[in-house]
């Protein structure tokens, strides 16, 4: 990470609450035509009673047989943008999430106990029913909304974010140090992809995720990296390793302060302004320049592509949010913003992906970092007039 | 709105002042540098630039160049006294991206270089939720006698794997030749070749950096910085009314350069005509940039007898080491009373003299740079060295085999980048730069 930034500042000018806002996507008046499906929160499934619905409105009538609170996602084709979200599901208490979907392919899951990365993932299909589905209600609303589903994706990320955080650690913790690479890198991806949220809670950042250089003389340096050097100690530094109790102690306070930034975030009173997720997007292009494509992010483990996708990602979700919103009035952005991301995200798969690992950074060619770069800057520079045709 | 029309775009506008210094304006005229001597002058030549100049006839930093013409500004310009360069590489875009790129660089470049932001709103006349268009650092600043000349290079025409990537592979001209290696080459990658170029010179460094940094900025995506180069103190005078100046050497450079009155030489020499291999260059220029590191500190320590011999003209005034002043005529022929020649064999300037290169003459324009420091110490210093020709072929490339081969001073030189470019003829208001190649 870079410096704390302030472009994603948090205001509560637009607090929206989640359930509300999302119930607001559709009008009452269209309730009555929705084609209706049922879905079942199990302990280790999610039911649907169709994986497929015509596009139009669609009400997803959810019940919790577990015994603890659950949550009901859609999510875009990409797996991680959040079309729409029901929490807090008590059991035996149905609610209903009714949605105006766009023909496509979506995925639906499940999340008992609200965190974690969910149970039942499966794809959801909506056909083209013929009609045109139509943005429903006034401007603010849909600026609402879209704030509303940026929330619930931080949420969802944050909520993967613990348990991956813990199954490093723990491996960390118990001298594991194979297990421990393996899913150091992997795991800081849902923390890259919301970046500069964790960077608008002022102290979090610092101590998640400060790389050694950023800190100051006297101070503690603790988070993500004091433990990424300790797994890929330099050679040849007369670099000490740390000691049982000493990996115990950075664990512990990793721990705390994720969990610190779980509680933040699900806080009733969180919410993002819509500048803030368009600012958010720009910023984590802006983390990608400075930071990845430089190869300063992991000077230890060399994984910064894969902060690089974490971060794209986290830019694309953002992106994606209020896309449709900008489109009407400025259709050339737009079509340049689609167009970038693509092309980057093609580029960059060329070097790997999350799921099978990425080059890491040392073996990259001084031409390949260099194509990288030029790649973030075609996004980058039309990306940075995102705001100003959202909110102007 | 057009930036022009901004409430504040226009930072400020050339106003000649009526006591003006006489002596100052000469400063305005324009100048060729040529590897020989030149003869008589031939009367200021018709060069829109000069026409500019001195109508404007201001202090150098207030004067401004038009952009639009029958040939770029900034070579015949006179030589202003700061440069920022920089050679791009141009990614995988369409022929069509890369019209709008010259379109949008021809846009910026006009603004530029009549004192105004780029873009529209300019630094701070735009949406406050979006970055400025214009960068800034500019603000307040004078034209300050910007020039913005863009150049096209080989891989243009066919990359380097061989692609015609922009349908022009039919159109690159003969005289675009890829350069042979010269002895001593020592070339570093890095700072060589290139498929655009932009050469910004002012008399005020901000400005030429903006300039650039602007230009650059609006490219991204389409092309980007392969290398770049700052410089300082113009080593060619390309007028009669500019003092010649120094190199890093210490001594006088551009003597016996081609100047911008030496109408004939300069339409001979200087300017590709329609006759040449692809008519669509007409009215443009060859440019060859080479970056000469110096070995300052070995040369430091030479006596100013070895000096004078490498460059075969005394250190304090420029003349001749076989007398006269600055401008007096070198004698080649003439020796001692033991016959040794009073200008080296190898003296720089003998090699350099049209006598010994079968008549090659260039506008040179270069700067000298001092990029910092290297491992040991040493200060990374040098010249860069810049020469429009209509044919390089038959101009810097004699010129430079001969100097490779023979010259005392590749004993404290060495060239570390090199490139070559089209400079196309200039654009028409409402067209574009290299427009005639893509008609």
């Amino acid at each position: 990470m870079t410096a704390p930034t302030i472009r994603f500042g948090l205001s509560a000018l637009t607090a929206i609450a989640v359930a509300v806002a999302l119930a607001g996507c559709v009008a009452n008046s269209q309730r009555a035509d929705a084609a209706a499906l049922s879905v079942e929160s199990t302990a280790d499934d999610c039911v649907l009673s169709s994986t497929s619905a015509p596009s139009g409105t669609v009400a997803f009538d959810v019940t919790n047989s577990t015994d603890i609170a659950t949550e009901f996602y859609l999510l875009a084709d990409d797996g991680l943008r959040i079309v729409g979200e029901v929490e807090n599901i008590a059991p035996g208490a149905p609610r209903t999430l009714t949605l105006a979907l766009q023909p496509g392919e979506y995925f639906t899951v499940c999340k008992p106990g609200m965190i974690g990365d969910g149970v039942g993932r499966a794809a959801f299909t909506v056909t083209d029913s013929g009609s045109t589905v139509e943005p429903t209600g006034d401007e603010a609303q849909r600026l609402d909304a879209a704030a509303a589903n940026y929330v619930a994706y931080v949420k969802d990320q944050v909520a993967q974010l613990v348990p991956a955080t813990r199954a490093f650690l723990d491996a960390y913790r118990a001298g594991d140090d194979d297990t421990a690479r393996s899913l150091y890198a992997t795991s800081r991806a849902y923390y890259e992809r919301i970046e500069p949220v964790a960077e608008s809670f002022g102290d979090l950042d610092p101590s998640i995720d400060f790389r050694e250089a950023d800190v100051a003389e006297g101070d503690e340096w603790t988070g993500w990296h004091r433990i990424e050097k300790d797994l890929w100690p330099p050679a040849d530094s007369g670099y000490v390793a740390l000691t049982a109790d000493e990996r115990s102690y950075f664990s512990d306070l990793l721990t705390t302060d994720t969990q610190a930034l779980f509680d933040a975030v699900y806080a009733t009173d969180y919410s993002v302004t819509i500048d803030a997720i368009s600012n958010g997007a720009i910023g984590l292009l802006d983390e990608v320049a400075s930071g990845k494509i430089t190869g300063e992010e992991e000077i230890w483990s060399h994984t910064d592509l894969w902060d690089f996708q974490g971060n794209l990602e986290g830019a694309r979700v953002a992106y994606e949010g209020v896309r449709d919103i900008v489109e009407p009035g400025d259709p050339e952005l737009v079509g340049t913003l689609d167009a970038e991301f693509a092309e980057l995200e093609a580029q960059l798969a060329t070097f790997g992906s999350l799921e099978s690992g990425f080059t890491y950074y040392d073996d990259l060619t001084t031409d390949q970092v260099k194509g990288l770069a030029d790649g973030v800057n075609a996004l980058a520079e039309p990306l940075s007039r995102l705001t100003a045709a959202l909110v102007d | 709105m057009a930036a022009d029309e901004a409430p504040g775009a226009e930072r400020l506008t050339a106003t000649p002042s009526a006591n003006e210094q006489p002596g100052l304006s000469r400063r305005r005229l324009l100048g060729l540098v040529g590897a020989g001597a030149v003869g008589a002058g031939v009367g200021i030549a018709a060069d829109r630039a000069v026409l500019a100049a001195g109508a404007a006839m201001t202090s150098g930093a207030a004067s401004s160049y038009p952009f639009y013409g029958t040939h770029q500004s900034g070579i015949v310009t006179a030589a202003q006294d700061r440069l920022h360069f920089a050679s791009f590489d141009v990614g995988d875009i369409s022929r069509d991206e890369l019209i709008y790129l010259l379109r949008d660089w021809t846009v910026a470049a006009a603004q530029l270089t009549r004192g105004l932001d780029a873009g529209d709103g300019g630094a701070v006349g735009g949406a406050y939720d979006a970055p400025p268009s214009d960068t800034g650092e500019a603000i307040g600043l004078p034209p300050a006698g910007l020039t913005i000349t863009v150049g096209f290079g080989p891989g243009l025409f066919q990359s380097a794997d061989g692609r015609d990537r922009f349908g022009l592979a039919s159109r690159r001209p003969e005289e675009l030749i890829d350069l042979p290696h010269f002895s001593g080459d020592a070339l570093v990658e890095s700072q060589t070749g290139g498929d655009l170029c932009i050469q910004a010179c002012s008399d005020d460094p901000q400005v030429a950096v903006h300039a650039v940094r602007n230009l650059s900025r609006i490219a991204f995506g389409r092309a980007s910085i392969r290398w770049s180069q700052l410089g300082f103190g113009r080593t060619s005078s390309t007028t009669r009314g500019q003092v010649t100046s120094r190199n890093l050497f210490g001594f006088k450079d551009g003597t016996a350069n081609v100047k911008a009155e030496d109408t004939a030489l300069v339409n001979d020499h200087v300017w590709a005509s329609a006759a040449q291999s692809q008519p669509w260059m007409a009215g443009g220029s060859f440019l060859v940039a080479r970056k000469i590191r110096m070995t300052i500190e070995t040369w430091d320590r030479a006596s100013l007898r070895e000096q004078e011999r490498v460059i075969g003209r005394t250190k304090g005034d420029g003349a001749p080491l076989t007398g006269g002043d600055e401008f007096a005529g070198l004698d080649l022929d003439r020796t001692t009373g033991d016959g040794i020649p009073l200008i080296d064999e190898a003296a720089h300037v003998r090699l350099a003299h049209p006598d010994s290169t079968g008549g090659a003459v260039l506008l040179r324009r270069g700067y000298n740079f001092v990029d910092g420091n290297d491992d040991l110490g040493r200060l990374s210093a040098g010249l860069f060295f810049l020469c429009y020709q209509s044919d390089p072929r038959t101009q810097f490339v004699p010129v430079q085999a001969n100097l490779a081969a023979n010259d005392a001073m590749n004993e404290y030189v060495r060239h570390i980048g090199s490139a070559i470019f089209a400079v196309p003829p200039g654009a028409s208001e409402g067209s574009y730069l290299g427009a005639p190649l893509f008609a």
